[in-house]
């Protein structure tokens, strides 16, 4: 049903943008096709050779951009939507408008409201301004008068009428008591839409400009009826809003006492309105102590923020470093291969995404445990292979470690292909937590940080609760004794380092719902482990843990004031200056091992 | 004495130098007088590449001073070259003055198009040839004695030397990215046109080069020589094989390593300096961690330890590299990583120590 509706004049559209329903012009151009609706002022785009531009006093493109200017995405879709369910009601009732008293023709007109019609605002201002006709036939047709000209158009469908059908439509009589409930109800129609999202959009709108106190009887209303949370908020909002603009100072304070917790931008620029120019001094001085108060809240959660993209990048660091403190503080082996390592889990993931394609949450679940298998296995082949004959010479063992990072990075070149693989993430993965206007976090990060720490916790338990965490432990506090005792180093070396390279491949899986999966996404991290690792000290994992959280704090709360890559050089700069004042880091291995 | 001490006990390092003397008289010949046509003329191509090399060579040189004698790892040696690479291009790079695309002749292109005023004030004296030339050696030099002095004297040693000579590198690299250190950022310092007065494209200024890289890596070699065999050579080398004795003994350790790190990280800072001309170019990659660990495998492949298996790790591995970069490009990485481990794993002295275990089985 084509069912579109356009008003000239310059009124209505001041009037409708004051009550934040600015229809946007973009689906113009598809009329025959989609039940397209589009209230534009002054310019009607297909039928521009019978509107003459000339007689509306603006040129169309003007008006077009304005309209385009203030076009909102959500209001568009929403005004799609709501047309196929209400717009019978629209057709019945507005049949009756011409009909009975005055106070019939309220009653019509709220229920007109009601049906939240994109088209009713249009209609009610029409009948407003006195430019709402109705033909003789029976049923009549509603017509609206142009502001400008004689032509005018059917208030149902949109279509252009004739002038002298115009001229043979009979005004639909208002009186001013109705004219008051019409305003009222103008807004009704823009805020009492089904839908809460749209509901919502609405009261953003509205508050973009002064609001009038005249609606606050009606504010009042649909704050009782409002069933939606966030609508309630933002519906009491509006109304101190519109209380900002009362005579009555005492109510006019009473709202700023309100609005002190609201974070919303639009609040802070009234209140900004409030604070220079109410006449009222008290007032004044109330709406600037609101200010502060609202600044100060939003210096707290914007804390917050950085606070948590801190926790959030430690914990990418802690993933990306645990393995190695394992492998570095256990067994003195500086792997250069670590950062491969993770590329391995990585690429795991992706390669059990595309064998069981639609199922992301299974994949990613069962990638866990695989990318441990994976990246486990290269790393017992590693120590097996080359490491076990360089120990007690680390330097060399860098060295060969780095040859093995260049070969696995080759490797995964060849074998898959040198450009980056696309990792898909399940979608409560994806999108993130609202807390407040100022306040975001995504998912993803969320679940990391749970992630990490829970990848912490298990590697203590199995350090301190598993007989291998004990032979571990024993190996790298004193490895001739451990050995006399009958612990066979030989295997416990290459299961520390197996279960090194393992949480490597989980911290892969982590990492490739972050950055990009490629074969040079290990070399980003290697850098950064041996800081977290150096800067922690080897001692414990604990050491780790903190070194990781400090590091990814330090860097984040640093990125505000110097840019992402100046704060990375400052913490360099850090590690580098920390090392002086403690040699072996945070948290240093004790005792008579240490020296060795 | 000093002629034994120096050469005549050091059979491998006296046929090194007798190869790059022959090369100093060869190369030039076979690339200015044979004629084209000469299956024995050398192509300008050969002596930029060759001259490269030598540079590299420097770099492997500086690098086994500090390993070999002292065992100190530095996997940030590429931040000195860089510096020093750096200070001759900022030289070079005033000295295209309005030849620009710009044309300015106070500010260089990259400066313009940023939209500077006026120079920056560390720019300031490197239209002379002098003064770029102490800065090749100063400006390494003294990040070496800060940082140098910071580490050995809290006695930060072995492992965690060599992960934080990485962060140094990696910051500097970093640093110098962003447009606003007025080094040109990511592009670096190029299109260079004269060095004292000479063309930098020239024939003959190219052979030069070639000459003076060969030269100067001689005498860097008989300096580092003339260090390892004299008494503060001696101390290093205890310090190397047990420091905390060689403390006991009543040496200031820090003082011999910190010395002998500003000497290395200098000689690096020229090697630096003659590798920009002959390139043509200086950018932030030199300050990647990874050219940095690569220089440590020239010395390692070599054989660490004697000096002028730097210099032959140098040319080894490069000339593997540019051979396997032509011709399999899919290759080289694989057999660079491989090198890595073989020669860790099976080669501890590196290719030198083929040759001593041979002579040693000889002698017997």
């Amino acid at each position: 049903m084509a069912a579109w509706l356009l008003v000239a004049g310059g009124s209505l559209h001041a009037e409708t943008q004051a009550f934040g329903l600015e229809m946007p012009a973009a689906d113009l151009t598809t009329e025959t096709t989609t039940p397209a609706f589009g209230i534009i002022a002054q310019a009607d785009p297909y039928t521009g050779d019978m509107m003459d531009p000339s007689l509306l006093g603006t040129d169309p493109e003007s008006a077009e951009r304005e309209t385009v200017e203030t076009d909102d995405d959500l209001m568009e879709e929403a005004v799609y939507e709501g047309l196929e369910e209400t717009a019978a009601d629209v057709d019945v009732l507005i049949q009756r408008l011409p009909e009975g008293s005055f106070n019939d023709r309220r009653r019509v007109a709220e229920e007109l409201a009601a049906t939240g019609d994109p088209r009713v605002p249009v209609i009610l201002t029409a009948l407003l301004e006195g430019r709402l006709l109705a033909t003789a036939d029976d049923p009549p047709h509603i017509l609206i008068h142009a502001e400008t000209g004689r032509g005018g158009r059917d208030a149902l469908t949109g279509e252009l009428v004739d002038a002298d059908v115009i001229a043979s439509g009979r005004r639909i009589p208002v009186h001013n008591p109705l004219r008051n409930a019409l305003r009222n109800l103008i807004a009704v129609a823009t805020i009492s839409a089904p839908d809460p999202e749209r509901r919502a959009a609405s009261l953003r709108r509205l508050m973009r400009d002064d609001v009038s106190p005249d609606i606050l009887a009606y504010l009042d209303e649909r704050v009782e009826l409002e069933t939606d949370p966030r609508v309630t908020d933002l519906l009491l909002t509006v109304r101190a809003l519109a209380r900002l603009n009362v005579d009555d100072p005492e109510q006019r304070l009473e709202s700023i006492a309100l609005l002190r917790g609201s974070l919303l931008s639009e609040v802070r620029v009234r209140l900004e309105a409030t604070a220079t120019r109410d006449e009222d001094p008290e007032v004044r001085e109330a709406a600037r102590d609101a200010l502060d108060s609202i600044e100060s809240r939003i210096r707290f959660f914007r804390f917050t923020e950085n606070l948590f993209f801190g926790l959030s990048a430690g914990s990418v660091l802690l993933l990306a470093a645990i393995g190695l403190a394992i492998t570095f503080g256990v067994m003195g082996v500086i792997n250069m291969a670590h950062g491969e390592l993770i590329m391995i889990g990585a690429y795991t993931t992706w390669f059990i995404q595309t064998l069981i394609p639609g199922a992301l949450s299974t994949s990613i679940l069962l990638a866990i445990p695989a990318a441990f298998l994976v990246a486990g296995l290269v790393g017992v082949a590693m120590e097996r292979g080359v490491i076990q004959f360089l120990y007690g010479r680390p330097l060399e063992t860098l060295l060969a470690t780095f040859g093995i990072s260049l070969i696995l990075q080759q490797t995964v070149r060849t074998l898959f292909s040198p450009l980056n693989r696309p990792v898909a993430s399940p979608d409560w993965l994806s999108g993130s937590l609202y807390v407040n206007p100022i306040l975001s976090l995504t998912w993803s990060r969320i679940y990391i940080l749970i992630f990490a720490i829970g990848v912490f916790i298990a590697l203590l338990l199995v350090m301190k609760k598993t007989s291998l965490g004990l032979k571990v432990r024993a190996v790298a506090q004193n490895r001739p004794m451990a050995r006399a005792l009958g612990v066979r180093t030989g295997w416990v070396d290459a299961l520390t380092f197996g279960l090194g390279a393992g949480i490597a491949g989980v911290a892969g899986v982590a990492l490739s719902q972050l950055t990009n999966v490629g074969p040079n996404m290990g070399q980003a991290y290697i850098i950064d482990s041996f800081m977290v690792v150096v800067f922690g000290g080897v001692g414990n994992l604990w050491g780790t843990l903190v070194g990781a959280m400090g590091l990814g704090m330090m860097t984040k709360f640093l990125e505000p004031h110097t840019g992402a890559v100046l704060a990375k050089i400052l913490v360099l700069i850090f590690i580098i200056l920390f090392i002086q004042r403690r040699p072996r880091g945070l948290f240093p291995k004790k005792g008579r091992a240490a020296e060795a | 004495m000093l002629t034994r001490r120096l050469f005549l006990s050091d059979w491998g390092g006296m046929t090194v130098l007798v190869l790059l003397l022959a090369m100093v008289v060869l190369v030039p010949y076979a690339n200015l007088v044979l004629p084209p046509e000469s299956p024995w003329h050398l192509s300008t191509y050969w002596v930029a590449l060759l001259g490269k090399f030598l540079t590299f060579a420097l770099l492997a040189l500086a690098i086994d001073l500090i390993w070999g004698y002292a065992g100190i790892l530095s996997l940030g040696h590429g931040a000195f070259f860089g510096l020093g690479g750096y200070a001759m291009g900022m030289y070079l790079t005033r000295q295209i003055g309005d030849r620009g695309v710009y044309g300015n002749p106070e500010l260089p292109d990259f400066m313009v198009f940023l939209s500077y005023e006026s120079l920056p004030w560390y720019w300031w004296g490197f239209d002379m040839f002098w003064f770029a030339m102490l800065m090749v050696v100063l400006v390494p030099g003294l990040l070496a004695l800060v940082f140098g002095w910071l580490a050995f004297r809290s006695r930060v040693t072995g492992v965690y030397f060599a992960i934080i000579t990485q962060a140094l590198v990696f910051a500097l690299m970093l640093a110098f990215f962003r447009n606003e250190m007025g080094f040109g950022g990511n592009n670096g310092l190029t299109d260079f046109k004269d060095i004292i007065g000479f063309s930098v494209q020239a024939r003959e200024t190219r052979v030069a080069l070639f000459a003076v890289s060969a030269l100067v890596l001689i005498a860097a070699y008989i300096a580092a020589r003339y260090i390892v065999t004299s008494r503060f050579g001696r101390v290093l080398i205890a310090v190397r094989d047990a420091e905390s004795r060689a403390r006991f003994s009543g040496y200031r350790v820090e003082h011999y390593k910190l010395w002998l790190f500003v000497f290395s990280a200098m000689l690096a800072g020229i090697a630096g300096a003659l590798y920009v001309p002959q390139v043509g170019i200086i950018n932030p990659g030199e300050f990647s961690p990874l050219r940095s660990i690569e220089a440590v495998l020239w010395v390692a492949v070599g054989g660490r330890g004697s000096l002028f298996g730097a210099i032959i790790g140098a040319f080894a591995v490069n000339g593997a590299k540019t051979w396997f970069t032509t011709a399999y490009p899919m290759v080289w990485l694989f057999a660079l990583g491989a090198l890595f481990v073989l020669v860790t794993v099976f080669l501890p002295r590196g290719l030198v120590g083929i040759f001593r275990r041979r002579r040693r089985e000889g002698d017997a």
